[in-house]
């Protein structure tokens, strides 16, 4: 009997892997699940706001970015039976597995933040991260004209760390667009230390939000939010007056990992090892993607580095050979800066992101605005549908970081 | 590598004051750095929380987040910030001797 790799998630991770192990292996029958049909491109749900992109965009049927030979259930998953390598659907179809992969990525949980889906929520309280949020804030945002917009980053983890920074940016740009920029009093309030987590680029980003007159808020942990009365109170008492909040709310797994026990952790990601990724669960389970609790950050670079050395795990799981351990945490952003440019990083588990550029000495410049980068991340939406998704290789980039092109620098301001 | 002293031992900090070595704390020195850190006082409700610290960083590598602590280790975010003002996760580690918490990237 062929071998049964069951893929619970139709979104980045889940179609690469399915589609890389169907050209890998003819012999093994390959299930994906999902709950919906809609498979969206998340980078652009943060142009929606602005009117740069519009939802017919970025979405596509999920069944159709997979390859022929591969069965495709439309069904919300109930729970994992991991002591009998089993799922469950909650259709009551059952789904026996030899392996498991968990690419259900991660869910947004705005009920777990006082006050936030509460009075204001999609009026004066926004979100991006999904498509209803990103339409309803386009509305706002056109109807917006002066006032105090304060973006904010609940607690990490996220997806696209990254993204709240570019709205900022976006934001500064659109504003002036409008001729209303000093109307406006744009602030960007974070549970970190800084702009970011590493230090050569939270300079950097930080630099950037100077630049702009965006003020940058630390350490702020919001406990409430009270969308009638305009404010964010954090958990140690700071307040912060809004006219309009766009907030990144908390991120926790999908919420069939709580029902699966000894599955997930805490916040219903799966313990996953950084360099295999095979789960902490059972060795017959895998996780890929926003789904895996690992050192580096929710992207979907990260799923496509990740898509190589998992199908070659899981082929190796098969025929009982040692796994692979060659996973880097390679993480490439575009961060879009406004007036048609972009930064872009590169890093891994051990790199920062550092200046230079990608993928080697020449090419695209890294932590610097740049026309170039701009362009890359608006052509990178039809090499996520007709190269990354279908589960090829990109041209020129491979998927360990490359060290060529990096500058290490001597010393870093604070 | 700098270094500090509690109870009269000297051990091994990071240039936060976080410790690089845990197996170098005995729970003799985290009155001591609290203390340093402005908190008078460690109570039981305090102990839990440095036990738990401790606990996870065995476990997991790395100490919790404020999230996950609120989540699991028995006491709520609101007291969590009660216990140790401003920045729970982070001051809790220090007392605890363990690393800065990872924290997310």
């Amino acid at each position: 009997m062929d071998e049964r790799i069951v893929i619970l998630g139709a979104g980045t991770g889940g179609t690469l892997t399915a589609n890389r192990l169907r050209r890998a292996r003819s012999d093994v029958e390959i299930t994906v699940v999902d709950q919906d049909d809609d498979h969206i491109y998340q980078p652009g749900l943060l142009f929606i706001p602005f009117g740069l992109a519009h939802t017919e965009d970025l979405v596509r049927s999920r069944p159709r970015q997979l390859h022929p030979g591969i069965v495709y259930h439309r069904c919300a998953v109930d729970r994992v039976d991991i002591d009998h390598d089993r799922v469950h659907l909650i259709d009551g179809t059952e789904l026996d597995y030899d392996v498991l992969v968990i690419a259900t990525g991660a869910t947004l949980q705005p009920e777990e933040t006082e006050g936030l889906t509460g009075p204001g929520w999609r009026q004066g309280v926004h979100t991006f991260y999904d498509l209803p949020g990103a339409t309803a804030l386009h509305t706002a945002l056109e109807a917006f004209d002066g006032g105090r917009l304060v973006v904010n980053v609940v607690d990490m983890p996220i997806k696209c760390p990254v993204a709240p920074l570019e709205f900022c940016f976006l934001a500064d740009w659109y504003f002036r667009e409008r001729g209303i920029r000093e109307r406006v009093r744009l602030t960007y309030a974070t549970p970190l230390d800084g702009a970011f987590t590493k230090p050569v680029a939270s300079h950097a980003l930080a630099g950037l939000l100077a630049e702009k007159g965006i003020e940058l808020v630390t350490e702020f942990n919001t406990g409430e939010v009270d969308g009638a009365a305009g404010r964010l109170t954090s958990f140690d008492e700071r307040v912060l007056d809004f006219d309009l909040a766009v907030v990144v709310p908390l991120h926790g797994g999908a919420r069939y990992v709580g029902d699966s026990p000894g599955l997930g952790d805490a916040l219903n990601f799966v313990p996953t090892d950084p360099h295999t990724l095979q789960s902490g669960a059972r060795p017959n389970i895998f996780a890929i993607g926003d789904a895996a609790s690992i050192p580096t950050s929710k992207a979907g670079s990260v799923t496509h580095f990740e898509g190589d050395v998992l199908v070659t795990n899981i082929i190796r799981f098969l025929n009982g050979q040692p796994l692979d351990a060659t996973f880097d945490g390679h993480t490439n952003c575009f961060i879009e800066s406004g007036f048609g440019k972009a930064l872009l990083i590169d890093f891994n588990y051990d790199t920062e992101p550092l200046p230079g550029h990608f993928p080697g000495p020449v090419g695209l410049p890294l932590l610097k605005q740049s026309r170039l980068n701009h362009l890359g991340k608006l052509m990178f939406a039809w090499l996520y549908w007709h190269a990354l998704l279908p589960g090829r290789d990109l041209p020129g980039v491979a998927a360990d970081m490359p060290h060529a092109g990096k500058h290490v620098p001597e010393t870093v301001g604070t | 590598m700098p270094t500090a002293t509690y109870a009269d031992a000297v051990v091994a900090v990071n240039d936060e004051g976080f410790f690089t070595e845990p197996d170098e704390w005995t729970p003799d020195m985290a009155a001591e750095i609290a203390r340093q850190v402005g908190i008078d006082e460690l109570t039981d409700r305090h102990w839990q929380v440095i036990t738990f610290m401790r606990k996870e960083y065995t476990e997991k590598g790395t100490g919790p987040t404020v999230r996950v602590l609120g989540k699991t280790s028995g006491v709520s975010i609101k007291e969590l910030y009660q216990l140790f003002p401003k920045g729970p996760a982070k001051l809790a580690a220090k007392i605890a001797g363990i690393p800065k918490p990872r924290g997310c990237i």
